[in-house]
């Protein structure tokens, strides 16, 4: 039945080889990679402790299995490392990886470069959440604000969703409004349990701006799972996302099930979201800001901009957070700040640069 | 293969846009669908590929149409859109390469086979020197071949395509519908357009139907539909019709 398409006459031998066709490439992706190398080992060496970059090095070596290195560390400057720098470099590394490929796939599934992982309501969700432990629960145990936040923003995501199900009309843009509505909604009940307890507003924003100064590794545990399944799910469906960016009808020529594929990279997306933002808060710029530049750089298709989202993401983050615990010590700058101050000329520069480039 | 549809009735919204429409296309014939704006060509099409819900019976090589999955269905059916979503900074061999989508496996990637296709599709095409160009740095006539060649790579037996000629100058439109009829011969392609240039279609298909309010008003070889009182029926407008070569009627506009 498909053998009805034949052979043309003759094959130009030597163009069958390298067509570029999207794919990730070797060069980007050890780029991407030695750079979150990079970023990590800088957010494990420098802080506030002023630990000898040797020692941290050689105490980090010791920790690879079958490697004996005396690190000349002491037990507090051990304890700094391992209790507060290595899990808060984790954390930085984890959240923005998260949040940068949840963008990229909430990017993919709306078809526009502007979408953000909080547009579905994830960021108000986990806002009502962390506000009402923060205000309910006097004495938080610690994990109070982080699963309330997760489940926070998962039921934001969902309450928009069936919000938007129930309306008529094109899939995608009522989803978006639906998005709109429940974003506001949430935030105005915030909010409102925010007044209830002034004298709480202090931690609630220091929630709100974002950071993750405070990430051990029980945090790390709680989320760790949740990002791994979304980064696999997410990972395994660039090559949907590029054929969903014809469109649903278009997709659906093509065999394509569009509403299930939107459902799943949604699904992940969000979780990814919701675990980033459980423990760090509300940080911006990541999620629109790297899938953007990685697009400049490395090409459109959401099999090189998902992976290169989340290294860079990753990468992204360690660097600012890195810029938050420095730039004003002994204080710290809310990451979320950072990230916005940083990232904004950034992206100018980027903007720029790629429009000589093209020369438009 | 055959394409055949009986009984069709399409609502849209709660009106009624397709009512007990018939049409048999045989296979590797050229038809096209004509008929007014709005009168539901695109409709019809669209039923066809299953986009829209609808009642009555649409059968392609046999298959009842709305049983199909979709994948299965893309594997007899290519389809080219009236205005293609072309993603912006996707290369040509990227969007052609997005017709093998029915033969890939859900979460897998393309194989050499695949892209072997992509390339020469594009090669017969006259493509293959925009392979690495953008999708948005290309001239309109070039996007038609570029869209054309995505339906060819997923080498289906029927190829339906809405408006293939609409965005273009004369000399692009011909050099289309001679790429299209070239292409259903070598390939014995079951061809299906809707197309609103009249002579056009009485000059390259093999069947006209003409759709006008939601029904079939005429249809049979361009020379029993295109009639002066028919197109003047149905499309309100004054032509003249004149014979042209091999009997295919061409049509001239006149002034009331």
């Amino acid at each position: 039945m498909t053998t009805a398409f034949r052979a043309p006459r003759r094959l130009p031998r030597a163009k069958r080889t390298g067509q570029p066709h999207a794919r990730l490439r070797a060069l980007p992706l050890a780029v991407a990679v030695a750079l979150l190398a990079a970023t990590l080992l800088a957010g494990v060496l420098v802080g506030a402790a002023g630990l000898p970059a040797g020692g941290v090095l050689k105490a980090l070596a010791d920790k690879i299995p079958f490697v004996h290195v005396d690190s000349g560390l002491g037990v507090i400057d051990q304890s700094v490392l391992f209790e507060l720098r290595v899990p808060r470099a984790l954390m930085a590394a984890l959240v923005g990886g998260m949040l940068a490929m949840a963008g990229a796939g909430y990017q993919g599934v709306f078809r526009n470069p502007l979408a953000d992982p909080y547009l579905l309501g994830a960021a108000a969700g986990a806002g009502v959440g962390a506000t009402l432990v923060i205000v309910l629960v006097p004495g938080d145990p610690g994990y109070g604000v982080p699963l309330a936040a997760f489940a926070g923003a998962l039921c934001g995501v969902c309450l928009a969703y069936v919000l938007g199900r129930t309306a008529e009309g094109d899939g995608a843009a009522t989803l978006v409004l639906a998005g709109v509505a429940v974003s506001s909604f949430l935030a105005a009940a915030q909010t409102f349990i925010q007044q209830l307890k002034a004298e709480e507003l202090q931690r609630i924003f220091s929630w709100i701006l974002g950071g993750v100064g405070s990430a051990d590794w029980d945090q790390l545990a709680l989320v760790a799972p949740y990002a791994l399944i979304s980064t696999v799910v997410l990972l395994t469906h660039g090559r949907l996302l590029d054929v969903l960016s014809v469109g649903d009808e278009e997709a659906a020529s093509l065999g394509l099930a569009a509403p299930r594929v939107r459902l799943t990279v949604l699904v992940a997306a969000s979780l990814a979201t919701a675990s980033a933002v459980a423990v760090s808060g509300l940080i911006g710029f990541v999620g629109i800001v790297v899938p953007h530049v990685v697009r400049r750089l490395a090409g459109g298709s959401y099999r090189v901009v998902l992976p290169l989202s989340l290294l860079g993401g990753a990468a992204f983050l360690e660097v600012a957070d890195l810029v938050a615990r420095t730039a004003t010590s002994p204080g710290e700058l809310p990451l979320g700040v950072v990230t916005a101050f940083v990232g904004g000329p950034f992206f100018v520069v980027v903007l720029r640069a790629s429009r000589r480039q093209v020369g438009t | 293969m055959t394409v055949r549809v009986r009984d069709l009735e399409v609502s849209l919204g709660g009106r009624r846009v397709l009512a007990g429409v018939s049409l048999e296309v045989p296979a590797g014939s050229w038809t096209a669908v004509i008929g007014p704006n709005g009168a539901g060509k695109s409709t019809l099409l669209r039923a066809v590929l299953g986009l829209v819900a609808s009642r009555g019976e649409i059968s392609v090589a046999g298959e009842d149409s709305q049983r199909l999955k979709p994948r299965q269905r893309a594997h007899l059916v290519a389809y080219a859109a009236q205005s293609p979503n072309l993603p912006v900074g996707m290369t040509v061999f990227d969007y052609t390469l997005l017709g093998r989508s029915p033969y890939i496996p859900h979460l897998g990637r393309e194989s050499a086979r695949d892209r072997s296709i992509t390339e020469e599709v594009l090669d017969r095409l006259d493509l293959t020197a925009f392979a690495a160009r953008p999708l948005d740095h290309l001239s309109g006539g070039e996007r038609q071949r570029v869209v054309l060649a995505r339906a060819l790579a997923q080498q289906t037996p029927v190829l339906l395509l809405d408006e293939p000629t609409s965005a273009l100058d004369i000399g692009h439109q011909q050099q289309v519908m001679e790429l299209v009829d070239r292409l259903r011969l070598s390939d014995e392609l079951t061809v299906v357009t809707t197309i609103h240039d009249l002579t056009l279609a009485g000059q390259y298909a093999d069947a006209l139907v003409l759709i006008s309010g939601g029904r079939v008003a005429a249809a049979g070889t361009p020379e029993e539909v295109l009639t002066g009182p028919t197109v003047e029926k149905h499309f309100d407008a004054r032509v003249h019709v004149t014979t042209g070569p091999g009997g295919r009627p061409l049509l001239s506009l006149e002034r009331p």
